[in-house]
């Protein structure tokens, strides 16, 4: 009797802490379901707590199996090769955008723009026929998102970089 | 000169920024396919069929015309279009005699001439009233009148076979019904094309009319004109079969494609087809 109730007391205690460590993780980063849609189609918070890096930010812009943005805008700027050009040029993205509503539209684009082309890149449901990559076998949503928080707030940085 | 080549490019990149976000871009220059010096010459533009409501604009463009200088002129040779080699194999197959019954294709239909006309009007519907692409009325001959196997949608026998049999109606238009009984399979086609799959959610139309002539990255985006079925593509050097090409697709967007041969896929194959209503058979096509 004493052991089954030590050992409910050390479960219990064990699932505060678990619990305390997972809040404390969602306090820092923001899930793709729990994003909050600000007036004007914005995202106010940072996804990941953590400040954007530019640097990270343009390698995952232009790496085809991160963001590969590059494959549907230019950015004159950029050096990568056979920049596409099915959106609109993101040269001077962040003179025209403010912080807040570049992560809106890198986060969730059709959320902002309903009739976008753009792939919404921290969304996890809502799919249909949804893939595992891009083997052609059936995947289980939740998803992962295309891209994590960090990743986000890095391309965000990245693209509050080109100014006018 | 590399200067002024170098300037001429900055032009064109400035133009093209300061150009607004047109989505389609229609090719500027639509020449023939002229093949073997004019034996064989084929429009690669057509009046766009009434059912599109102007959904690609006044006209409909061969694949041909987004493709690079070297990938078009091996379709205007027949030497060099790797494709023929395959042809050739499915010439060879209509005259061999396969299956327990003795038959060889060419035991009921003669000549492989006989096809003349057949892949301009695929898919279609048949006597039972289900939609058929050619290669349900292939294996069908082959298992239940030739007592052979059934192909795999798209094994190698059964691709030199419908290259083969669409060569024959090289130059034809293409003339697929959508009305009458093909109406319910057109419509449950169009649904197909408009919807968005995957985690990507990209529907057909996202791409190959909204923005057909636009880059994604080094791939110039065509109307997605099935007229050059099957084809020879460069990238894979291979022959691929539409079904094969709308799963590869599919596939992109990180989606489950359907089945190649399902339902829907002869649903859309017989919607894109129609879209292209008036474009000619290319039978044995070479595409990037």
């Amino acid at each position: 009797m004493r052991f089954w109730a030590a050992a409910i007391v050390r479960f219990i205690a064990a699932s505060v802490i678990a619990g305390a460590v997972i809040w404390g993780a969602a306090q820092a980063e923001v899930a793709p379901a729990d994003v909050a849609w600000g007036e004007g189609n914005v995202i106010a918070e940072s996804l990941s707590g953590t400040p954007g890096n530019a640097g990270e930010g343009a390698k995952i812009y232009a790496e085809k199996s991160l963001g590969n943005c590059v494959a549907c805008h230019v950015v004159s700027n950029s050096d990568a090769d056979f920049q596409g050009n099915v959106g609109p040029s993101l040269d001077g993205a962040g003179s025209r955008w403010t912080e807040e509503q570049l992560r809106a539209i890198v986060a969730d684009a059709k959320h902002v723009f309903p009739d976008s082309v753009m792939p919404s890149f921290y969304k996890t449901s809502g799919y249909v026929r949804p893939g595992e990559g891009f083997t052609g076998k059936p995947a289980q949503e939740p998803l992962k998102p295309l891209l994590n928080a960090q990743q986000i707030e890095d391309v965000v940085a990245y693209l509050a970089t080109q100014k006018e | 000169m590399t200067k002024a080549i170098r300037s001429l490019g900055a032009l064109g990149i400035s133009l093209a920024l300061t150009l607004p976000a047109l989505a389609e871009t229609a090719p500027t220059e639509t020449p023939d396919i002229v093949i073997d010096g004019g034996a064989v010459t084929l429009p690669t533009f057509a009046d766009a069929p009434a059912h599109l409501e102007g959904a690609l604009g006044d006209k409909i463009y061969s694949g041909w015309v987004f493709r690079d200088a070297e990938t078009r002129a091996m379709q205007e040779d027949d030497f060099a279009n790797p494709s023929m080699a395959f042809v050739d194999q499915g010439i060879e197959a209509w005259n061999t005699v396969d299956g327990t019954e003795g038959k060889s294709c060419a035991s009921c239909h003669n000549e492989i001439e006989s096809m003349k006309g057949v892949r301009a009007v695929m898919p279609k519907v048949n006597a039972a009233g289900e939609l058929w692409s050619m290669e349900n009325y292939i294996n069908d001959c082959r298992t239940n009148r030739m007592g052979a196997e059934a192909w795999k949608w798209s094994s190698q026998p059964m691709e030199n076979m419908t290259l083969a049999i669409s060569l024959q109606s090289r130059g034809m238009p293409v003339d697929v019904a959508i009305d009458g009984p093909a109406k319910p399979f057109w419509e449950k086609g169009k649904e197909i094309y408009y919807t968005r799959y995957g985690q990507l959610e990209l529907s057909c139309a996202n791409c190959h009319q909204q923005n057909y002539g636009q880059m994604i990255r080094a791939d110039h985006l065509s109307q997605g004109q099935t007229n050059g079925f099957p084809v020879f593509r460069i990238n894979g050097a291979g022959t691929v079969s539409l079904h094969e090409r709308f799963s590869g697709c599919i596939r992109d967007t990180r989606a489950e494609p359907f089945e190649q041969g399902s339902q829907e896929f002869r649903d859309l194959e017989l919607y894109v087809a129609s879209r292209g209503n008036g474009l000619p058979v290319e039978g044995a096509s070479v595409r990037h």
